[in-house]
């Protein structure tokens, strides 16, 4: 299964990368910007899929890691002038650091506990955010400035707020995580967390310490969802309270289930849909909430695994 | 010569019950010993007080010289300390081939074997009869090669003792006498462990045999020693001597 088809899955992964990038010269303008903000999200759901779907561990929290992002890099260049780069990479490491800390304490528990555990932490998160609204701006956020988001690399300069370059960051962001996830997948480490899922005690009798690759597994989705909130807080400015919140632990496992929790590529196919459900109902009628809940009713009887877990059960079984 | 595995005064407890009552055991390297006893004699529990699955309430478990008693399952296994379940447990979702491929690739982490994870894998696959499954989901593969693929995962972690747990429950007859003819192979390098209910096959693979009775040892022997012993006879027939 593992080993049956390389070619062919990296062919696919390629592939959609190319498709990814013609986009940015075919879609019209608004399209464009929703891309762009999709792919910066599925790597949010790429993070959460490689914890959830590899590991089986379910999260509430993974707000705090999107947004630990989110403020890492967006209060470093709002405060201390930082850098595109530096920011960025401030942002990871914040995520990174968070996810360790919380990953030890969490993972003491497992199962329904850790849900409420990883949630209790994600709303603490919260409000220490708006706790020190003097530095964070409390529930109305930062708006980063066009002049703090160019990034010069030699003599030429990068303008993160011009559409093909917003585009074209959030591609590369997004490919990079994608490749890294297949790899890791594919890994022997990719293996470990699958046998974890599958079953932790016969996987400890077959000599894994499986706390400390749970803990890996914790720290790498951390860092990933992470990396797309400092991408989402300098591609579009904004830095807010409110990607803390409840709402943004709930929406990556509804991007990963709709998906398909386990699959490289459903993170983008679950992101990709809800987005475009909700803006195509939400321009024929205000009630697009309830037409949105209909369309996830319909998914969940019909395609129980997501999108492409149903299409790899059935006609694809090589799918990663 | 020195003993593999000994344990001194081991016991545990379940509340008020005495499930391992002070067991001092030896183990030689190299020799396949059996374990048997009636229904809750305390011989799974005392097999998992060996692998780590979980702890004693006293006494001490000692392996290759170094004290193990506290020493977490997982580490045990890195030791060379395998056992492979009563219950089948496979992983059901798994091919064959990653089933193998997760203790293959643990003795190449750990350094106790060289070379592809894919070589080491078939060689286990190739010697429990498996190698034409390898990409077969494990929970697709009948009873009996699922016994056999628990086993192949045992041979792989390169196990200095080997404990096998009930290994034959379920299987036919035919497979059976495969079986007995790799626990013969395996025992070439490993040390064996294992519990069975099946008096044919202990008889037949069985260097030694220890029988279990309220949580203690009722005998130890050979297996004609064993068959002759009148105590032993009682525990499982419930015959009265006078």
């Amino acid at each position: 299964m593992r080993d049956a088809s390389p070619a062919k899955t990296y062919a696919l992964h390629i592939g959609v990368i190319a498709l990814l990038f013609v986009l940015n010269f075919v879609l019209p303008d608004y399209h464009q910007g929703l891309f762009a903000r999709i792919m910066a999200l599925a790597v949010f759901a790429m993070g959460y899929n490689l914890l959830f779907g590899y590991v089986g561990l379910l999260s509430l929290g993974h707000a705090m890691f999107f947004s630990a992002g989110l403020y890492g890099a967006g209060l470093t260049v709002y405060h201390l002038g930082w850098g595109v780069p530096e920011a960025f990479l401030a942002g990871v490491a914040c995520g990174a650091l968070l996810a360790l800390a919380v990953g030890l304490l969490a993972l003491r528990t497992s199962g329904v506990a850790f849900m409420i555990v990883t949630m209790m932490f994600a709303q603490v998160f919260y409000l220490l955010i708006l706790y020190f609204a003097a530095w964070t701006g409390g529930d109305q956020g930062l708006v980063i400035q066009q002049a703090a988001r160019v990034v010069s690399i030699g003599g030429a300069s990068l303008d993160l707020t011009n559409p093909t370059v917003r585009y074209m960051s959030a591609l590369a962001l997004f490919s990079v995580v994608l490749l890294i996830t297949l790899a890791i997948v594919r890994s022997r480490f990719g293996r470990v967390l699958v046998a974890i899922r599958e079953n932790e005690e016969r996987t400890k009798m077959l000599g894994y310490d499986t706390v400390a690759n749970k803990l890996a597994a914790v720290v790498a989705s951390g860092a990933i969802c992470a990396a797309s909130g400092a991408a989402y807080a300098l591609l579009f400015g904004y830095v807010g309270s409110s990607f803390a919140g409840v709402q943004y632990s709930i929406l990556p496992l509804l991007w990963v289930l709709l998906g398909g929790a386990a699959t490289t590529l459903g993170p983008l196919v679950g992101t990709l849909f809800m987005y475009y459900v909700t803006d195509i109902t939400s321009g024929f009628t205000s009630a697009y909430l309830l037409i949105v809940g209909v369309a996830l009713i319909l998914l969940v009887l019909f395609f129980p695994k997501g999108i492409l877990g149903s299409i790899r059960e059935r006609w694809l079984r090589w799918l990663p | 010569m020195m003993p593999l595995l000994t344990t001194k005064g081991l016991s545990r407890n379940f509340g008020g019950l005495r499930a391992v009552d002070g067991v001092d055991f030896a183990l030689m390297p190299g020799e396949i010993r059996a374990i048997i006893g009636p229904n809750g004699a305390g011989k799974t529990t005392f097999v998992s007080l060996l692998s780590g699955r979980i702890r004693p309430s006293s006494g001490m478990v000692v392996f290759d010289g170094a004290d193990i008693t506290t020493m977490p399952a997982y580490k045990r296994v890195r030791l060379g300390v395998a056992y492979t379940f009563q219950i089948t447990s496979v992983f059901a979702n798994l091919t064959a081939f990653d089933n193998v491929a997760l203790p293959v690739q643990r003795t190449l982490t750990d350094g106790r074997s060289k070379g592809q994870v894919r070589t080491g894998v078939m060689a286990a696959l190739e010697r429990t009869g498996l190698a034409d499954r390898a990409g077969t989901p494990a929970g697709q593969l009948s009873y009996g090669h699922q016994r056999l693929l628990e086993v192949a995962m045992g041979l792989a972690l390169k196990p200095r003792l080997l404990i096998l747990d009930e290994p034959t429950q379920g299987l036919a007859d035919s497979e059976i006498d495969n079986f007995i003819t790799l626990v013969r192979e395996i025992a070439k390098d490993a040390t064996v462990l294992l519990i069975e209910h099946n008096m044919p096959v202990v008889m037949q693979l069985a260097d030694r045999i220890t029988v279990f009775n309220f949580g203690k040892i009722l005998a130890e022997g050979t297996p004609e020693q064993i068959r002759a012993n009148a105590e032993v006879q009682d525990a499982y027939l419930g015959a009265t001597h006078d």
